[in-house]
């Protein structure tokens, strides 16, 4: 009787033990991490032997063909 | 310099295809995958209209956000690119890009899905610019040859503008403003509010 009682105890401090973590509030909601590139290193198209690294110039060759698109005002 | 954009103008796209068979050829594209394609709205009916589609080079870009390997990147210049030596053709770009940019060759038997390939601006990728590795893995590099895409380039009715955003958005008004009509086109009103309509007021960030 005295052993019946003693895992009683035992079992209802176990069970007492395993159960109150399953009433604590974890937080379920997955946090976005933005990733970051592992990738291979690119070259800016003004690094190309063209340009020789001048952007300037490169800059000025796209804006030039751009506006080429506008049909009003080209000439 | 802003952002690498592309503009396409539905009142005078005649749905030719000249833009995605400038692209094909350019960029030696594979057969199934189509980088830049057109799409008609309304096909056959009065008022049909049609609309040249690749990728957006977005500014916040949903592909990138959901890469599991991070093979994306941005340049400089805006533009959208990725590392193929790194991409293990999961799709999962596919299903983030509201535009169906990112393509999937057939790469062996049995439907087996390759590495993604989408529109890169003509702009190649991470190797050695205008190398035949980096023509034979990601096509053409027009950009650091101080060229547009071939695509808007190539367009006969200049439908399809590239270039700098600021630059073609008044390329775009000037002709809205000459042809006096164009405002009421799809997609313009949603962003802006029809003509004498305020915008959609911005929401607050939570």
């Amino acid at each position: 009787m005295k052993i019946a009682k003693w895992v009683g105890a035992v079992a209802l401090a176990a069970v007492a033990v395993l159960g109150l973590p399953g009433c604590g509030e974890q937080q379920q909601v997955v946090v976005y991490k933005q990733g970051k590139y592992q990738g291979k290193p690119d070259t800016a198209p003004w690094d190309s032997p063209q340009w020789g690294g001048e952007q300037a110039k490169w800059e000025r060759a796209i804006e030039t063909r751009t506006l080429n698109q506008n049909e009003y005002t080209r000439h | 310099m802003a952002r690498m954009k592309f503009i396409c103008d539905a009142e005078r796209c005649i749905e030719c295809n000249g833009c995605v068979t400038a692209c094909k050829n350019t960029n030696d594209v594979p057969w199934g995958v189509n980088r830049r394609r057109v799409v008609t709205i309304n096909d056959g009916q009065p008022g049909e209209k049609s609309i040249s589609v690749a990728c957006m080079h977005c500014s916040d870009a949903p592909c990138m956000a959901v890469c599991p390997v991070d093979c994306f990147y941005r340049t400089s210049e805006g533009v959208v690119l990725h590392d193929k030596d790194l991409c293990i053709g999961c799709g999962y770009c596919f299903y983030a890009c509201p535009f169906g940019a990112p393509q999937f060759p057939q790469a062996g038997a049995f439907g087996l899905r390759g590495k993604m390939d989408k529109c890169t601006f003509c702009a190649g990728g991470p190797e050695k610019d205008n190398s035949a590795e980096e023509y034979r893995k990601y096509g053409a590099n027009r950009l650091s040859q101080g060229k547009l895409p071939a695509c808007a380039e190539m367009c006969s009715t200049k439908a399809l503008l590239a270039g700098d955003g600021d630059v073609i958005a008044d390329i775009y008004r000037q002709r809205v403003l000459t042809r006096g009509k164009g405002s009421e086109v799809w997609g313009w009103g949603t962003a802006y509010g029809k003509p004498g309509q305020q915008p959609p007021a911005a929401q607050p960030k939570s």
